[in-house]
């Protein structure tokens, strides 16, 4: 078997073991998830040679980077990846053009730099130095060092855990991008939902060291053990109606309203909405007890936790709305991506 | 120079001179012998770690005269130093100024070791870990990333060793003896001052003393104010 990025390692330390046979696509995003402790962050460094004490064997295509048994461990350096840490780790006594040729020069790439500079965004930066970014600029700028070397694989372990919500929301636009008109496949280490359902095209499930599944997103998101599916958005209070005890909040274009906790108009707030709080209707919700009511187009239908369930994900603006119905309903009402809905919020939680 | 003359005579200057030559050339030789000691110590798992790093620090509990005095039966005619030294040539190093440089570096090793391997040590394993996602190998890893993010370290190091050499007596003493003008420095002339009553000379080589040093750990504390402001 020659095709994919094979990974079969066996790990053991004196109190984890790491033990997986996986067979990953070689290309699109494949997302390893798993709660803290779950191995995703080992197995990454160990594709990378960042950990190379273990039996097994690392390959991609014909390329073997680890092979325990024939004794034939490349070091890290020798190995056409691109990582991406959590924390930027940017070499703060180089600018960011430095950094940037850092990996550049030494992997004699002959993929042009300004490639990187622009899907990530990052010409006004060249000059500044690292202590001068923003959470989210340095990683973004780590991210273009990272793609500068040309690599074979990318491999990113938990790029947005260091930074806050808002930025986030940044980063997130220019992830989708690489996703997208990048060629080279990348295996990314996260424990959000969100991200997960966002970026992935392929899924693997950790849980104490061993997959428990892997398979394409769709099929695997079901099984995330997740409670609380949901969107979390940014919104400023735009208006309040004192007789009601109610805030009206924006967000992109749209409007959504909530119990008035103390408010001031102009706040910015950070809420969240459950999937189990949302419904979709196909047609615009007229005699209803439910205020809040955007409209937006089906994004993705997923397979939930319970068979009988599905996850509706409706893309309002810039903003992604989950709806978790039951698939019968999916069918009866004949939802289908692209299609145009409202999606109807029964409950907003503020998280202050 | 004239007005130095008008208050120190000759052997004084010779001394002060001589002192600021065998601080010099030890601290280069520090930072050259320090500064891969200090790599092998913070990033080595050996068992030999801890011995090895007993043996660095050991010249800061010991007396300088115990130094000094294994150091002089080292380099003496029958000890083994002595016979390498003699055997290519080099002669005894016992009263000569190579023989204070290398008591100087024994002496001051652990103050030039000590800040770089914390330097190393606050550096974490990180920064050598992405230089090697960006082909780095390790040595060209080691220069091009570790050594530019210890330079405070280095810098602290080059600063304590010059001054602990500056200050150092019994071992300069038991390996020099203080020969005027050949291995006597500011610390042994003092004491030579003292002992021949020129107390007017003692006093002005003494106060040089305290206003150098005073103004090494001055600059020291206001280097450590700035690296802490460019940090946060």
């Amino acid at each position: 078997m020659s095709e994919g990025i094979q990974i079969r390692l066996d790990l053991d330390r004196h109190n984890f073991k790491l033990c997986c046979d996986l067979v990953l696509p070689d290309r699109g995003i494949t997302i390893l998830f798993g709660p803290s402790g779950s191995g995703k962050t080992t197995l990454l460094r160990c594709v990378a040679g960042l950990e190379s004490t273990f039996k097994g064997r690392i390959a991609i295509g014909q390329d073997v980077w680890h092979d325990s048994e024939q004794k034939q461990i490349s070091p890290v350096w020798q190995r056409p990846i691109g990582y991406v840490f959590q924390e930027a780790s940017l070499f703060e006594h180089l600018s960011v053009q430095q950094n940037l040729n850092f990996g550049l020069k030494r992997s004699q790439s002959k993929h042009p730099l300004e490639h990187s500079i622009e899907l990530l965004g990052i010409g006004a930066l060249l000059e500044r130095q690292p202590d001068s970014l923003s959470g989210g600029e340095r990683q973004r700028v780590a991210i273009a060092r990272a793609l500068a070397t040309d690599p074979r694989l990318v491999l990113l372990d938990e790029p947005m855990a260091a930074l806050d919500e808002a930025r986030r929301q940044d980063i997130m636009p220019w992830l989708e991008r690489l996703r997208d008109e990048l060629h080279t496949p990348m295996l990314y280490v996260t424990h959000s939902s969100q991200e997960a359902a966002r970026l992935g095209d392929h899924m693997v499930l950790l849980e104490n060291g061993k997959v428990t599944h892997s398979g394409a997103m769709a099929d695997v998101f079901s099984h995330i053990d997740d409670q609380d599916t949901g969107a979390i958005l940014t919104a400023r209070v735009v208006s309040k109606e004192l007789p009601w005890q109610l805030a009206e909040l924006a967000f992109d274009d749209n409007t959504i309203w909530t119990a008035d906790n103390n408010l001031t108009i102009n706040q910015t707030v950070r809420l969240r909405i459950a999937a189990r709080d949302v419904s979709v209707s196909i047609r615009e919700p007229l005699h209803t007890s439910i205020q809040n009511q955007i409209a937006g187009r089906i994004i993705a239908i997923k397979n939930d936790r319970h068979p009988s369930h599905a996850l509706v994900i409706i893309g309002c603006g810039k903003t992604q709305l989950y709806a978790r119905t039951t698939r019968k309903a999916v069918h009866t009402l004949g939802l289908s991506v692209e299609q145009k809905v409202w999606a109807q919020i029964k409950s907003v939680e503020l998280l202050v | 120079m004239n007005d130095l003359h008008s208050i120190l005579n000759q052997s004084a200057i010779d001394a002060i001179m001589l002192t600021l030559r065998l601080a010099a050339v030890t601290t280069l030789c520090l930072l050259v012998i320090a500064t891969p000691l200090a790599w092998w110590l913070s990033q080595t798992r050996s068992r030999w770690r801890a011995p090895i790093s007993a043996m660095v620090t050991l010249p800061l509990v010991l007396p300088p005269t115990v130094l000094g005095f294994y150091l002089l039966v080292m380099m003496g005619p029958s000890g083994p130093i002595g016979q390498i030294t003699e055997t290519i040539g080099m002669g005894l190093l016992s009263f000569t100024f190579t023989g204070l440089v290398v008591g100087s570096i024994v002496f001051s090793l652990p103050f030039a070791v000590q800040p770089i391997q914390h330097a190393f040590e606050s550096m974490g394993a990180r920064p050598m870990e992405v230089a090697a996602t960006l082909r780095a190998r390790p040595i060209d890893a080691f220069f091009n990333v570790a050594l530019p993010m210890a330079t405070p370290g280095i810098l602290t190091a080059s600063i304590l060793s010059f001054a602990h050499t500056v200050g150092e007596f019994g071992v300069v003493l038991m390996i020099g003896g203080n020969i005027t003008g050949q291995t006597s420095v500011v610390s042994t002339e003092i004491y030579t001052y003292v002992e021949s009553m020129q107390y007017a000379q003692a006093h002005w080589l003494a106060a040089i003393m305290v206003v150098f040093s005073f103004a090494v750990l001055l600059w020291l504390a206001l280097m450590k104010r700035q690296t802490r402001a460019m940090l946060s």
